[in-house]
């Protein structure tokens, strides 16, 4: 995985509460195989006129012109500021996926939702949960500067504005580390090979039919 | 100390507490569908990996397959749709280079995962469940601790056998009380959504409990824990009893002999005790609950039948009124004021939330004796399974639906999010018994209204949505 230390880049507001994975990332786009190539279709409910198909071209589709990230000032965006309960819905990890492929590093909001917040961590991409106010307050400074950048730093666990106001944010020390150093999560745990052995020994003494054969 | 049920499931899964507050916990089960998976299965080939326990792991197709007997004649080949064709012939090749147990397209067994792993007795009380898919919490109905995963995560489960994690809060969502006629589980489960928000259980195990839900079928538990994550919880618990472990006898995956007597013994555990603590309560009379339907955009955009739909320059939050005014206009509501006064397009009654038999039978009792409204477009039923499509056939409940005016299908997830043909029109309305009613779910455009399938198929009668209580009067 791609580590995360310190991102700045040109930040945009989604001005929209509860925006859900079917939004970022519309169904059917989800026949892919592959993890990449999902960028392209990042919001297309929201960024394209027309119906998105798989494997379509993208580049000669209508556009809707209100959608943020079709504006000028935002091209090149990569944190995106965002509303409470940002990626509810389905479980697809496509989502992040979706905004890393197009550019995203960081979203900023109030809340998120648990799976979407969880699989951003898998994928280099790192969510920060700011205060109601303080979101409010990046909205206002983003959309009255343009060409405005947000500084992620993670060790430090802070966003930096251009004018120099910091905010601190929470982090789980776990999740860092990984992020941090760009670590495999799968290849740690199979470190603790001996334990999950441990564990199987003991419980199949107390729980013997959650280990048997299943019938065909 | 006093544990809750939650707390109970937590501790029997735990392989290694970290300082940190990070925990490696143990899964039981893992289902595998064909969207979630393929990038899963390339990461163990890419890292030279193989399942950690092969025997922990069903997998079955469906959110791609198509419905109508036409396509699923020939299996795999019978898919139109060439981007599903592969999605779907990835699975089958993964489980079997892996040696992963499959239901294919073409066995009686395979439907909705959420359908199957409890139908199988695969999914039984006290395990930990995992799929990658957020309608896992379906599981805890059986006071399994299961809860959806991501891709990376499916990989780890895989692998390693162990999710890494971090406990949840406990909250306890209490219905006491008696449900009215015609009030299912699905009214419960979009009363509470409507109470506590579409994020209110962010970042808690939800426990429903209180008299109500303890009256519910097993089929309406699942319905009920089904829809925790629209409530923002990954996991939906409900305590064991007698109706969990009737249910669970005898299905070809339960345990037998004496692993049964000992499985039962331990079952009996699997309840939150008397003086547990919970960091949250919210307790509905469910005696209030009326049937309910979402008007808007989010599963917390729900209402009674009788009640108007609310109005966005009425809410006093701006991030509410804008959300309403966007919802509004993307359900074209301008001009109306009750549901009744929204002219339908399509009924569809499946999905993991409500495709089960109990389900079917609902629906058909409405629909009996009556025709489909001549305004509709079309009204589908879809199974949940094979084997729910065989016990329906025997039932009769086909001929009562296609009697009717609705077609009988195949089973899958269908136009519960439309990955198949099954799909909404642009700005058509949809009764439908499924769980999400986001921008775009059934089809571009769509727009969807959440019921139960007796009220869905009370909306597939008269045309627009009506108390089935008056519909069946008559």
């Amino acid at each position: 995985m791609r580590p995360f230390t310190t991102h700045t880049g040109i930040a945009a507001p989604l001005d929209l509460a509860n925006v859900d994975t079917d939004m970022i990332i519309p169904k059917q786009f989800l026949k892919s195989i592959k993890r990449t190539g999902f960028g392209k279709n990042l919001f297309d409910e929201l960024r394209y006129e027309d119906e998105g198909q798989p494997d379509q071209e993208c580049t000669g589709r209508p556009l809707r012109k209100d959608f943020v990230l079709n504006q000028d000032r935002y091209q090149g965006t990569s944190v995106l500021l965002a509303r409470s309960n940002f990626g509810c819905g389905s479980s697809r990890e496509h989502a992040p996926w979706a905004l890393d492929d197009f550019g995203i590093r960081s979203v900023i909001a109030p809340s998120f939702a648990d799976i979407f917040y969880n699989n951003c961590f898998k994928n280099g991409l790192l969510p920060i949960v700011l205060k109601e106010e303080e979101v409010d307050q990046l909205f206002e400074e983003v959309e009255a500067n343009e060409g405005y950048e947000l500084t992620v730093d993670l060790e430090n666990q802070t966003v930096k504005t251009p004018s120099g106001t910091e905010f601190s944010f929470q982090v789980d020390a776990f999740r860092k580390h990984c992020l941090l150093n760009g670590l495999d999560d799968i290849g740690l745990t199979l470190q603790q090979a001996d334990a999950i052995h441990a564990y199987e020994e003991k419980r199949i003494q107390t729980a013997p039919w959650l280990f048997e054969a299943r019938a065909l | 100390m006093a544990k809750t049920l939650y707390d109970k499931l937590w501790d029997s899964h735990l392989v290694q507490q970290r300082d940190d507050g990070s925990a490696l916990i143990y899964i039981d089960l893992q289902l595998l569908h064909e969207v979630t998976s393929p990038q899963a299965f390339e990461g163990l080939r890419l890292h030279g990996r193989k399942p950690w326990r092969l025997t922990s792991s069903l997998a079955t197709p469906d959110h791609n397959v198509p419905t109508t007997v036409e396509e699923r004649k020939s299996g795999v080949n019978g898919i139109a749709d060439p981007v599903s064709k592969i999605q779907v012939t990835t699975l089958d090749d993964n489980c079997d280079e892996f040696g992963i147990t499959e239901f294919k397209m073409t066995d009686i067994r395979q439907g909705i995962v959420h359908v199957v792993g409890p139908e199988q007795g695969a999914t039984i009380p006290g395990m930990t469940v995992v799929c990658g898919d957020s309608h896992t919490s379906t599981h805890g109905a059986f006071g399994a601790l299961a809860h959806g995963i991501g891709t990376s995560e499916v990989e780890h489960v895989l692998a390693t056998q162990c999710l890494v994690q971090k406990k949840m809060r406990n909250m306890l969502v209490r219905v006491d009380g008696e449900l009215s006629p015609y009030v299912t589980a699905k009214d419960v489960v979009l009363a509470i959504i409507g109470e506590i928000g579409t994020a209110g259980g962010t970042g808690y195990a939800i426990e429903f409990g209180g008299s109500a839900i303890a009256s519910l079928s097993m089929e309406g538990r699942m319905t009920v824990c089904n829809m925790a994550i629209e409530a923002g919880a990954r996991v939906g618990l409900i305590a064991v009893d007698q109706t969990t472990i009737d249910y669970v006898k005898d299905r070809p995956y339960a345990p037998k002999g004496a692993h049964w007597d000992m499985a039962v013994e331990a079952w009996k555990d699997l309840v939150s005790d008397k003086d547990a603590e919970f960091d949250e309560v919210v307790v509905l009379n469910g005696a209030d609950i009326k049937p309910q339907v979402t008007w808007g955009t989010s599963p917390e955009m729900v209402i009674a039948i009788d009640q108007d739909i609310p109005r966005p320059e009425d809410q006093a939050d701006a991030v509410t009124r804008d959300g309403y005014a966007r919802a509004w206009k993307y359900m074209g509501l301008e001009g109306k004021k009750t549901l009744a006064d929204i002219t339908l397009d399509r009924v569809f009654i499946g999905s993991c939330t409500n495709s089960r038999i109990e389900d079917l039978r609902a629906a058909a009792e409405v629909v009996k004796g009556r025709k489909v409204a001549d305004t509709l477009t079309q009204a589908i039923v879809v199974p949940g399974s094979g084997l729910v499509k065989e016990q329906a056939e025997k039932e009769g409940l086909d001929k009562i639906f296609t009697e009717a005016g609705l077609e009988w299908r195949e089973p899958g997830c269908s136009m519960c999010l439309a990955m198949n043909a099954d799909k909404l029109g642009h700005g058509e309305h949809c009764a439908s018994t499924s769980n999400r009613n986001f921008e775009g779910r059934q089809g571009f455009g769509g727009r969807t209204h959440l019921v139960s399938p007796a009220m869905a198929a009370a909306a597939a009668i008269a045309g627009h949505f009506v108390d089935v209580n008056e519909l069946v009067k008559h």
